[in-house]
């Protein structure tokens, strides 16, 4: 009964618009849940890292290199941010870590996809961070303080990486034929792992009216990946490019676009672990975690030695 | 050699230096042995093409031929490189590249430092802005130096194998020529002997505070004045240069 009754103060609190901080009481479902979303999306700013940082050395011009690694920078800074921000739920990073390395925590499908040309680039950072920020800056209404708090700073930097996503493949489809063909194969390659890294339709995803209720979720899959649609096609057509759905049209009646069948399939193989990357990323992860485990272990060595010094003088 | 000649090789040395060990240090970018310092390499990275990036536009400038910060950087070949040898030494393990970036780093503190006072303005101007970044580098790589040499045995072994062997490459840093006998003269650049006095004296403490060795071998490889380099830098320009070679006419 003690129970009942925190839930139903926990809700109202939540319907009155009033944010859940990591001291309050809270439901072992929804912490979990937090948990689950938290991590997963902490794990794909930093496998995300991989596939953009593949292009750093290579990146074409020192102002692209530049912007590269500001914006690789920033995604390790998310990661950060959103360990610490899933550590107030009461796990730590290092356990965090291990279910990225052991498989049981996933990471966004998107990243299991090659970066093949620099045009890969641009298609990111346009596609991939412009589906993201529609997620994003839903979640960023979210009931759960920290998360929502770290939501709105890194939609503001997700919004710069998406224009400069834009920016590369502007210039690629107004430059040379070469350029215009990378940036429509890009194009060709993204949109579709794009649209489904928007998650399952709802009508594949049954979206618990609990987890609305408690403003974990705050919008269907389908709702936002609408939005994305509707608001990448323009910008395709802007800069000549020609999104690859031939059923793809733009319906006046409701003023949205309706697109053709996705190909769930593919999609449930990617999450599954049988995508092009998959292995080739979390090998570079676990690989990077047990090349730095002496780097730690010295690191702790070494404020030992010092915190003991310190009780002696 | 006129003065506007060796200021020129003068931009591409301490340029190209930036340009390549930023090269470097981005391949940690997302192998890193923790969060925290993928961070920190991603950001000292960023340091050096951002210097590297002011060097080389001002250099395209002094040449005086129409050539652009991008074409010095991606369009001239391993002999016209002017970096310094130790700066294309490649990673190895954390150890080496704490190590090549400490020598690294306690060279550009003691440079930068005499180069904010250069007589000519905009490389004093990049100097200012520069020293700022170099003592956050240098307070890094000093601090990472102490806990590996004074860490474990795993990490003091690896650290000393690391300066072990890139010991032989420090000579090149104070290696001088008629370049830098025009623009000492004219105030523009010091004199590296002052440099290297406070170079040893700064690396030997350090190198005594993380209970290592300073090594004993005899430091002789010089050639970057001359873009006389290891092998390794033809490699990494090869990866670099790729897209601007195979598509001459393109913007990006």
């Amino acid at each position: 009964m003690e129970d009942s009754k925190k839930i139903e103060e926990f809700e109202a609190k939540i319907a009155a618009g009033q944010k859940i901080e990591p001291k309050d009481w809270m439901p072992e479902a929804y912490r979990k849940q937090l948990i689950r979303m938290m991590s997963q999306h902490a794990h794909s700013e930093i496998v995300g890292m991989l596939p953009e940082g593949n292009w750093i050395t290579r990146a074409p011009s020192l102002r692209r290199k530049a912007i590269l690694l500001a914006k690789v920078q920033d995604e390790a800074g998310h990661g950060l941010y959103l360990y610490s921000a899933t550590e107030t739920l009461g796990i730590d990073r290092t356990e965090l870590l291990s279910q990225l390395h052991t498989g049981k925590a996933k990471y966004s499908s998107i990243f299991n996809y090659p970066t093949l040309t620099w045009a890969d680039i641009g298609a990111i950072g346009w596609l991939v961070d412009g589906a993201a920020i529609m997620n994003q800056t839903a979640l960023a209404r979210g009931s759960y303080g920290p998360y929502s708090r770290a939501m709105v700073r890194i939609c503001k930097e997700e919004s710069f990486h998406n224009r400069q996503g834009y920016e590369i493949m502007m210039h690629l489809a107004q430059g040379t034929p070469e350029q215009k063909e990378m940036a429509q194969d890009a194009l060709n390659r993204w949109w579709w792992p794009a649209i489904m890294m928007l998650g399952p339709s709802d009508d594949q995803s049954p979206n618990s009216e609990q987890l609305m209720r408690w403003k974990v979720k705050m919008e269907s899959n389908d709702a936002i990946r609408q939005r994305f649609i509707d608001r990448t096609v323009p910008q395709a057509e802007f800069i000549g490019l020609t999104i690859p759905d031939k059923d793809l049209k733009f319906d006046a009646a409701t003023g949205h676009y309706t697109h053709g069948p996705i190909n769930w399939e593919e999609f449930f193989e990617v999450i599954k672990g049988n995508g092009p990357c998959n292995a080739k990323r979390l090998k570079a992860r676990t690989d990077a975690d047990k090349k730095g485990r002496w780097v730690r272990e010295a690191a702790v060595a070494y404020a030992a030695k010092r915190e003991k010094e310190k009780l002696i003088a | 050699m006129t003065l506007e000649q060796a200021k020129f090789e003068y931009l591409l040395r301490l340029g190209d230096s930036s340009l390549i060990i930023g090269h470097r240090l981005s391949e940690w970018c997302g192998h890193g042995p923790i969060l925290e310092e993928d961070i920190a390499l991603i950001n000292i990275a960023l340091d050096f093409v951002g210097n590297a990036t002011s060097l080389l536009t001002y250099a395209a400038q002094v040449e005086g031929k129409g050539r652009t910060e991008d074409d010095l950087a991606y369009l001239r070949n391993e002999r016209d490189y002017r970096n310094l040898l130790l700066t294309e030494q490649p990673n190895g393990d954390y150890a080496m590249t704490i190590a090549r970036q400490f020598l690294y780093d306690v060279y550009t503190y003691f440079l930068y430092e005499e180069l904010k006072n250069s007589k000519d303005e905009t490389i004093a101007a990049i100097a200012v802005k520069s020293h700022k970044e170099i003592t956050y580098h240098l307070r890094h790589t000093t601090e990472w130096m102490y806990r590996l040499g004074d860490g474990t045995e795993e990490s003091h072994q690896r650290l000393q194998n690391g300066l072990n062997e890139l010991w032989m490459f420090t000579s090149d840093l104070f290696d001088m020529d008629e370049v830098d006998a025009i623009l000492i003269k004219a105030g523009i650049a010091p004199d590296l002997n002052k440099i290297k006095e406070a170079w040893e004296k700064r690396v030997k403490e350090v190198v005594a505070e993380a209970t290592l060795q300073l090594p004993t071998s005899i430091a002789k490889q010089k050639g970057s004045r001359e873009g006389k380099h290891t092998e390794h830098l033809g490699y990494l320009l090869a990866e670099m240069q790729y897209l601007p070679r195979t598509y001459p006419t393109a913007k990006w």
